[in-house]
């Protein structure tokens, strides 16, 4: 199956990607309850992309593990003004734009893999992976 | 820029019944929000029931929205109930961190409507008790 790239500048543009996240997660075989995580997932994270860095992308990936099962890997990024404390960012209600602070965290316990790359002035990549 | 979605808001007695049927943008959320604040100012009614059984994804902003009106209306003495979260959902809503505080969710509309109505009944019986009664048209009457 092939990737997306999704461009992410607008509030539409965070409805257009978590349905084509679903759609993809389904169409890769990911249970209700998996493209429901993996939609949550892409609305959280490209509304911190369009929040915080007024623009990014979503790359979304269909990959397969060393041991052979099916999985999709979603990468955002962005080159906003990136992130000064990833730590204290990753914790469940710190926000520096006024929301509650569960975007970060709360993405990180729906997904299987989750990491994040960020440096002020560098940006932000946030890539998660989630297994069949 | 005015281009959100219409999300209808239906007055059934002293209920406002809000059937989401789309997947929202973050402005509809917002702008739907105030609607049923003004609406529940306008129309004078009690409760709120939100039904969210359609909806197959329910991320931060919109849980903050669910508790921020319950909070509201309940500033505004009416009770909100939330209906038909689907399983997919409450999984995600917790594993998110979201507990939709003060936030009270039955299974479906009809549940959603005894609990309003026994509630509201419940507040008409002290009403009459203080001399006050409702007619018909769900408008408070003085009987004297």
């Amino acid at each position: 199956m092939e990737s997306k790239s999704i461009l992410l500048e607008n509030e539409h543009d965070i409805v257009v990607a978590r349905g084509e996240v679903r759609s993809l997660a389904a169409a890769l075989g990911f249970g209700f309850v998996d493209q429901t995580r993996l939609a949550t997932v892409t609305s959280e994270l490209a509304r911190n992309v369009v929040k915080y860095a007024r623009r990014g992308r979503l790359i979304a990936l269909p990959v397969e593990s060393a041991d052979g099962r099916t999985g999709l890997r979603l990468i955002f990024e962005d080159d906003g003004p990136g992130i000064p404390d990833i730590a204290a960012a990753m914790r469940d209600g710190f926000s520096t734009g006024g929301g509650l602070g569960k975007g970060l965290p709360g993405s990180k316990r729906l997904v299987a893999e989750f990491q994040i790359d960020s440096a002020p002035g560098r940006g932000t990549r946030v890539t998660v992976a989630h297994w069949i | 820029m005015n281009n959100f979605q219409r999300i209808p808001i239906l007055k059934v007695g002293r209920v406002l019944l809000v059937p989401i049927q789309v997947d929202m943008d973050d402005q509809t959320v917002i702008h739907l929000q105030e609607r049923i604040l003004s609406e529940l100012e306008r129309t004078g009614a009690r409760g709120v029931l939100i039904d969210v059984s359609l909806l197959e994804m329910v991320d931060s902003f919109i849980g903050r929205m669910l508790s921020d009106i319950a909070a509201m209306a309940r500033v505004m003495d009416a009770r909100t109930v939330v209906v038909g979260i689907q399983p997919a959902v409450a999984i995600t809503l917790v594993e998110l961190g979201l507990e939709l505080n003060g936030v009270e969710t039955v299974l479906n509309v009809d549940e959603g409507i005894k609990l309003l109505r026994g509630e509201l009944d419940a507040r008409d019986a002290e009403d009459a008790e203080d001399g006050w009664e409702w007619n018909r048209f769900g408008e408070q009457v003085d009987p004297a």
